[in-house]
């Protein structure tokens, strides 16, 4: 029996063993609480503040921007409801393609007398740029646009949509969470260009789950999510989580490492994928934008989603109908829906993301057990009917 | 919180702790600060002729800098006449303590400390102090 | 050879105990998937885990597993609970009682209220730290619409009425939240029987991890709550975002392990807290803050009278423990709970708080009680408020010198 093959890494990635090793000593002998002032304390303390360090580096930040918090769904509720906790009730703009941690806050505004004016994507799932423009007419106070989508992996021009945002005066916010170690994330260009916060998490990027960072420029007010103790620049109280947050920056550290020669070899074992999947006669999404190197999302005709992820599970391979947190939803992808893809291929949609372990041994296997699924359930449907 | 060499060197090794006798000749007390405030300082000055501070002693109710200011400015103190002392500003105990901004009270509270002493020599010595 | 710093600050936090670890582990690395991933076997076997650790936080406190929503830690599970049930609640009453010896992220938390409109009560408590059950009844009214009342007090340990108090409120019915993070693994608690309607947890203050915790959310009668993270829709829609799978595991087989535990543990940290105090009780001028009976075992805090508490904490740096709580002693403000509890400041200054734990060894216990009387001794021949006292000088009656 093989080990079954994860080609899931939008959804989570395996810690890195380096991260593991580093974060070991923080759960036994360096197992302070961050805040004491002892010895135990202050090595807390010093991990955490190196930590934050690597962690701004990563995402060519100061280390006084960067909030920890636990995780990539806190960060962008912090920034959405935080933010306009410390402004009256206007516009919010943010595109149809939003995670849902930052559609539902954002939605939560709505209900408190915001207007939420949802972007809109092409066919590509790129923002609409004309469309964008109309939107930053109604002069809106929050921005949020994500820089890599879940889903497709599309990649937006953040630093041409800020320059349009910049005139309007809002706050411009930017889940980044799928970006980091797979393109370069540079929140000093970005913030030049009109980019004032952006999210980052530790486990999309080998790192642990329970810790990612809000990097957020000092002229945006917020109001916390959590109150009690004042940590975190009193923007997010809680005994900090050293260990995870230790793993955390090693991960960045890697992430930056590796991140060239990996996306060269992603986009190679990408690009196999691909050229196997049209085979398949599979209709790619987002195809003609730019794209992370690792993500495919793909439907083939006929072929339902969930059905066909099931089948390559057992036959060993791990991949997502969807993006993870709405998977139970049998509802096709609304992001999907925003590009303006039929509901029936929607409903077929499949989502392979590549990482750092996968080889192109793996990839050929999967081809291979894809087509003769794919083979096997349309040769079911062909017999129904 | 990080301590200076100097300060760990004083704390550790307070220099003229104690009291002088009631009664002694030209002892002078200075006593500033407050329980409630976490700092009392004693500065008691011996002071012998011409106004020549010849002994110092001290004790302090307070945190590691604040004990390290008052052992310091006993130091200081001796050989110093009452107006010399008078001239030792809390910028020198801070900057010879490296005292971090959060402690620089404790410099304060020591110079108020030899001014307290010195205000209560002179209340006493009053006739002395004018030749 | 004693290791030192000797760690005597258990209620800050504990180390993982290397069982957690062990269990831990293996979900950072091999089985690594998202628990919401519904399209693999990576993410069933994560999902699985987190419900049986679901299911072990449960067992600790008799409850239904389905009762147990996952957060960051107490200190989101209180901010959950009070903003959650005070915003859901609005439209029946503004008003919230709580108590000022809580932590500060009930506290903060009740601040953070009072700004969007409700209105809070503080109570005092007796000098012996505990709630008066007379003074809380007076406090309610009709439009109260939730008590938060800590289980057990995270600086002197001391251990609420909680019962009595959930009687009062579930009367009257008022949602009752409990702070037990510093309870769990301490003292039983029965949620059958405790008519408390939310209570928070935490993992690292019983040997689990940092970064995991859960508020307990009553069913019967059903609870309900305005999320306050709002995203994927997870547990329930109570609280959205990505379970974090090691965490999780590590809390639960925590509270699997206080469970078994406990009762020999607590019997073995009560006799060295014994040890502790009656080693400390021939110094002069020493006092307990808060009551000895109704109390953790773990919890003995103490002032030494006439000497400062930073220097006191520095003359004693061999013994890693805390004056006032680990969130508010990067400041110089003397402890609030002390305050609450009538404690000058003096007093309230010069308090050390000791709290011990699964690995406090005898010979450790020893050794604090060594060091404590040297240096408590010296500082006090350093001290002028020690002298005047023993010169007979009332320090009440002196007229200090402001500053």
């Amino acid at each position: 029996m093989f080990a079954p093959v994860y080609l899931d890494h939008n959804a989570s990635t395996p810690a890195d063993p380096a991260v593991v090793e580093a974060m070991l000593p923080y759960l036994s002998a360096h197992f302070g609480n961050a805040s004491s002032r002892h010895e135990y304390g202050r090595a807390a303390r010093r991990a955490v503040d190196e930590a934050r360090s690597k962690v701004a580096a990563a995402v060519g930040a100061h280390p006084t921007e960067v909030i920890f918090t636990s995780g990539g769904s806190e960060a962008n509720n912090l920034l959405i409801k935080g933010a306009a906790a410390c402004l009256k009730p206007g516009v919010l703009a943010v595109s149809a393609i939003e995670h849902p941690c930052v559609l539902k806050p954002a939605e939560q505004l709505e209900r408190r007398g915001w207007t939420l004016d949802r972007l809109a994507v092409d066919a590509d799932g790129r923002i609409d740029a004309s469309r964008f423009a109309v939107a930053m007419g109604r002069k809106p106070k929050i921005v949020s646009v994500m820089l890599a989508n879940n889903e497709t992996g599309v990649v937006q021009d953040l630093g041409l949509l800020a320059e349009r945002a910049r005139l309007t005066g809002a706050w411009f916010h930017t889940d980044a969470v799928q970006a980091v170690g797979k393109i370069v994330v540079d929140f000093r260009r970005l913030n030049a260009a009109g980019v004032h916060a952006l999210t980052v998490s530790a486990h999309k990027i080998g790192g642990p789950k329970g810790a990612a960072a809000l990097v957020l420029d000092k002229r945006i007010e917020l109001e916390p999510l959590i109150a009690g103790g004042g940590h975190e620049r009193g923007l997010r109280s809680g005994t900090e989580n050293v260990a995870a947050i230790v793993g955390f920056g090693v991960a960045c550290e890697l992430a930056v490492q590796r991140r060239a020669a990996l996306a060269q070899r992603l986009l190679k074992l990408r690009g196999e994928l691909e050229h196997g999947l049209r085979g398949c006669g599979a209709t790619l999404f987002g195809q003609a934008a730019e794209r992370l190197p690792n993500t495919v999302y793909f439907a083939i005709p006929d072929v339902d989603g969930e059905t066909l992820v099931g089948h390559l599970d057992r036959a060993g391979y791990a991949v997502a109908s969807g993006a993870a947190c709405s998977s139970a939803n049998p509802e096709p992808s609304h992001v999907l829906r925003a590009m303006g893809v039929a509901p029936d291929l929607a409903r077929g949609a499949v989502r392979v993301s590549l990482g750092y372990g996968n080889t192109a041994e793996q990839v050929a296997g999967f081809l291979s057990a894809l087509q003769a699924t794919v083979a096997r359930l349309q040769g079911l449907t062909a017999m129904a009917v | 919180m990080a301590y200076s060499i100097k300060v760990l060197d004083h704390y550790e090794n307070p220099r003229n702790v104690g009291s002088f006798g009631k009664e002694e000749e030209g002892v002078a007390t200075g006593m500033v600060g407050a329980p409630a405030c976490g700092d009392v300082m004693k500065l008691q000055i011996k002071v012998g002729k011409g106004g020549v501070i010849e002994d110092a002693k001290f004790k302090t109710y307070g945190c590691g800098s604040a004990i390290a200011s008052s052992s310091l400015v006993t130091e200081w103190v001796k050989g110093k006449t009452i107006d010399q002392a008078l001239d030792i500003k809390n910028t020198q105990i801070a900057d010879e303590l490296a005292l971090p901004p959060v402690k620089i009270h404790c410099s304060i509270l020591a110079e108020d400390a030899i001014k307290a002493a010195v205000a209560d020599y002179k209340k006493k010595h009053s006739e002395q102090v004018s030749v | 050879m004693l290791k030192q710093p000797i760690y005597l600050d258990y209620s800050a936090t504990t180390p993982v105990d290397v069982r957690v670890a062990e269990k831990m582990i293996p979900y950072l690395v091999e089985k690594f998937g998202n628990p919401a991933s519904r399209s693999h076997a990576f993410g069933w076997e994560a999902e699985a885990a987190v419900e049986e650790a679901r299911e072990e936080v449960a067992r600790l406190v008799n409850a239904d597993p389905k009762e147990i929503v996952w957060t960051s830690g107490a200190t989101e599970s209180n901010n959950l609970a009070l903003k959650g049930a005070a915003q859901f609640l609005a439209g029946k009453g503004k008003h919230l009682v709580t108590v000022k010896t809580e932590h500060k992220a009930i506290l903060d938390t009740c601040r953070e209220l009072e700004r969007q409109g409700f209105e809070v009560t503080y109570l005092d408590v007796r000098d012996d730290g505990l709630l008066d059950l007379e003074v809380f009844k007076a406090a309610l009214r009709p439009d109260t619409i939730v008590v938060s009342v800590m289980f057990v007090n995270n600086e002197i340990g001391v251990i609420q009425p909680i019962a009595e108090i959930g009687d009062i409120c579930r009367a009257r019915g008022i949602l009752f939240h409990v702070d037990a993070a510093q309870a769990t693994g301490k003292v039983v608690i029965d949620l059958a029987a405790l008519k408390v309607d939310l209570m928070s947890f935490s993992a690292h203050k019983t040997y689990g991890p940092k970064g995991i915790g859960a508020l307990y959310v009553r069913r019967k009668p059903r609870v309900r709550l305005t999320a306050q993270m709002h995203g994927g829709g997870h547990e329930r829609g109570f609280r959205s975002g990505t379970l974090a799978t090691h965490q999780i595991v590590g809390m639960g087989e925590a509270y699997r392990l206080a469970r078994l535990e406990m009762g020999a543990e607590n019997e073995r940290i009560r006799m060295l807290r014994d040890r502790l105090l009656k080693g400390l009780s021939d110094i002069d001028e020493v006092y307990v803050n808060g009551d000895l009976e109704r109390r953790v075992p773990h919890n003995l805090n103490i002032s030494f009278a006439y000497v400062e508490g930073e220097s006191l904490l520095m003359a004693i740096k061999d013994l890693a423990v805390s004056s006032g709580s680990a969130c508010t002693s990067a400041s110089l403000e003397p402890s609030y709970v002390l305050r609450a509890l009538g404690r000058e400041d003096e007093l309230a200054h010069s308090s050390i708080r000791f709290t011990l734990g699964r690995f406090t060894t005898e010979e450790e216990i020893d050794y604090a009680i060594k060091l404590l009387h040297d240096k408590i001794g010296r500082l006090r021949e350093l001290s002028p408020l020690w002298e005047m006292v023993q010169e007979g000088v009332d320090l009440s009656t002196v007229q200090w010198a402001a500053h």
